[in-house]
């Protein structure tokens, strides 16, 4: 559904000697995703993912590489291609003159929906994320939570066939975040094809078919969250090092066990995860 | 591409009916202001080219009104670039962006045509004489574009209210004053005049006021802001395709 080959941004950027160079947020980025998966993109701030979502939405030009949905390039096809697909932004980026309602219509007259389809869909897409009660309010008046469904209702208004969403659940509640994970798991249930970006582990791990992590512009690994993690080593022993945490990882309960007496700090073991995985491989904590 | 159009200038049309009452009333404020300084104050001691002081002010009122209206009506698109992002819903939507453009630039229009029309009917009630023609109408119109467009492409380049602010002090508030809108460039030093005769709102001046008094009118001051119109649409079609960029 969707294939990415050696996409590349660079950004002119001033040095410390105030010398213009060219500075690469993604550098050879290529995979594939199949349609009705959810992928997720994982990777600390600053890795390149928003930028990546960018050029895959056609808000960005590439500065190299192609991106083909369903076989069909992007370049040269932008206008029709974005007919298929809907963006859940980091940010909140709805018309701020406009009610919840206004919102929606302008959304679906942009996309060039029938007036009877557009208020009847705008109607189950409201009832669907339950903001019915708020049709007539101002978007100002919403909370983050209500803001943020209502920007997953908005991006499924033209029914599109691949879902883009930028940190969709970034600052919220445990609640609500996991409400949002269900209407994306139904989304994928339809035959959406789902791109995901976070930097919640969990949320990674709890919805993605595969995830690709990226670090400064690279893609560094691509597997599914349980292939990813026996990669490393199934089990993880860690314990207290002077102050600080460390960690081991292990094929087999029996290795970890065996390397675990031998240290004399008390011990834990446990399943590895994609926390791990990610950690190991960036050198950093989720989130920072 | 015409659907396209009429959804960008109808976002503009919702919220702007919403606010018609605010809008008018405080589009009333500063043509009263000028009328009754310029109109009844100052203009009743003089006389301009053999007639009334108020019948040459208002079509030079007319165009600094249709100016400044048309070219605050487009620019909050700056904030929904840098501050709000709400752009990025034009940007994303399967959309040609020129229509995004004329959109902007006609809803900008309408918002002018507006206040004008306020200006117009406040206008005869001070008293003021001009005729009222659809050539008078259209260069309203132009001047509207052209405004509208300069407004649209520093919405696109601009970074900050600041800078948004300093456009309208470094271009605006000087056209206002020098471009044959409250005297006659005429009595300009040649050097001054010549500059200022390279400036839109000049031309639109001279039109209206042409126009207005049943004169004749000059050709060149019509394609001049013809030829700003087209420059403001290339321009600004090339600053929202550069944000991509």
């Amino acid at each position: 559904m969707i294939r990415i080959e050696s996409l590349v941004k660079k950004f002119p950027h001033r040095g410390a000697d105030k010398k213009l160079v060219w500075k690469t947020a993604v550098d050879q980025v290529s995979f594939e995703i199949h349609r009705g998966e959810i992928f997720g993109l994982l990777g600390p701030n600053g890795a390149g993912k928003t930028t990546t979502i960018r050029m895959l939405t056609t808000l960005l030009e590439p500065t190299a590489g192609a991106v083909y949905y369903d076989g069909k390039p992007l370049l040269g096809h932008e206008q029709e291609m974005r007919q298929l697909i809907g963006v859940v932004p980091q940010h909140i980026n709805f018309d701020q003159d406009l009610t919840v309602g206004e919102n929606m219509e302008l959304h679906g007259r942009l996309h060039h929906m029938e007036g009877a389809k557009r208020r009847q869909r705008i109607r189950e897409l409201l009832e669907y994320v339950e903001l019915t009660e708020v049709v007539n309010d101002g978007v100002r008046q919403l909370s983050g939570g209500m803001k943020r469904r209502l920007l997953i209702a908005r991006a499924l208004l033209h029914e599109p066939r691949i879902l883009f969403l930028d940190e969709p659940t970034v600052a919220l509640d445990p609640q609500v975040r996991r409400r949002i994970w269900e209407l994306i798991r139904r989304m994928a249930l339809e035959g959406v094809t789902v791109l995901l970006t976070t930097h919640y582990i969990e949320e990674a791990e709890n919805l993605c078919e595969r995830v690709a992590i990226m670090n400064k512009g690279k893609i560094i690994a691509l597997d599914t969250p349980r292939e990813l993690c026996q990669r490393m080593g199934r089990y993880a022993v860690e314990w207290d090092a002077g102050g600080s945490r460390e960690y081991r990882f292990f094929p087999s309960r029996g290795e970890a066990a065996s390397f675990a007496a031998e240290l004399e700090s008390s011990t834990q073991i446990r399943h590895s995860n994609l926390e791990d995985v990610f950690v190991e491989l960036t050198g950093r904590k989720a989130g920072l | 591409m015409f659907t396209d159009i009429w959804t960008v200038f109808w976002r503009d049309w919702v919220v702007l009916r919403r606010r018609m009452t605010k809008f008018i009333l405080s589009r009333m404020v500063a043509p009263m202001l000028y009328l009754v300084a310029f109109g009844w104050g100052l203009g009743r001691s003089i006389q301009v080219t053999g007639g009334s002081y108020i019948d040459f002010l208002v079509p030079g009122i007319l165009a600094l009104n249709s100016m400044n209206i048309s070219f605050n009506s487009i620019t909050p698109v700056h904030a929904e670039r840098i501050y709000h992002k709400s752009l990025e819903e034009y940007l994303i939507a399967p959309i040609c962006p020129y229509s995004f453009v004329i959109g902007k630039v006609l809803a900008a229009v309408l918002r002018g045509l507006i206040s004008s029309a306020i200006i117009l009917v406040l206008a005869f009630l001070f008293g003021a004489h001009f005729q009222l023609t659809p050539l008078f109408l259209l260069v309203l119109i132009l001047n509207c574009i052209v405004f509208a467009e300069i407004g649209f492409f520093a919405a696109m380049k601009i970074n900050s209210y600041e800078e948004m602010g300093q456009v309208n002090t470094y271009i605006l508030l000087p056209m206002s004053f020098l471009c044959g809108t409250f005297f006659s460039t005429h009595a300009l030093p040649d050097l001054v005049r010549w500059f200022i005769e390279l400036l839109p709102l000049t031309h639109t001046s001279y039109l209206l006021r042409g126009i207005g008094s049943g004169a004749e009118i000059s050709l060149a001051s019509v394609l001049v802001l013809l030829f700003y119109a087209v420059l403001g649409f290339v321009l600004g079609s090339r600053a929202l395709l550069g944000l991509k960029k």
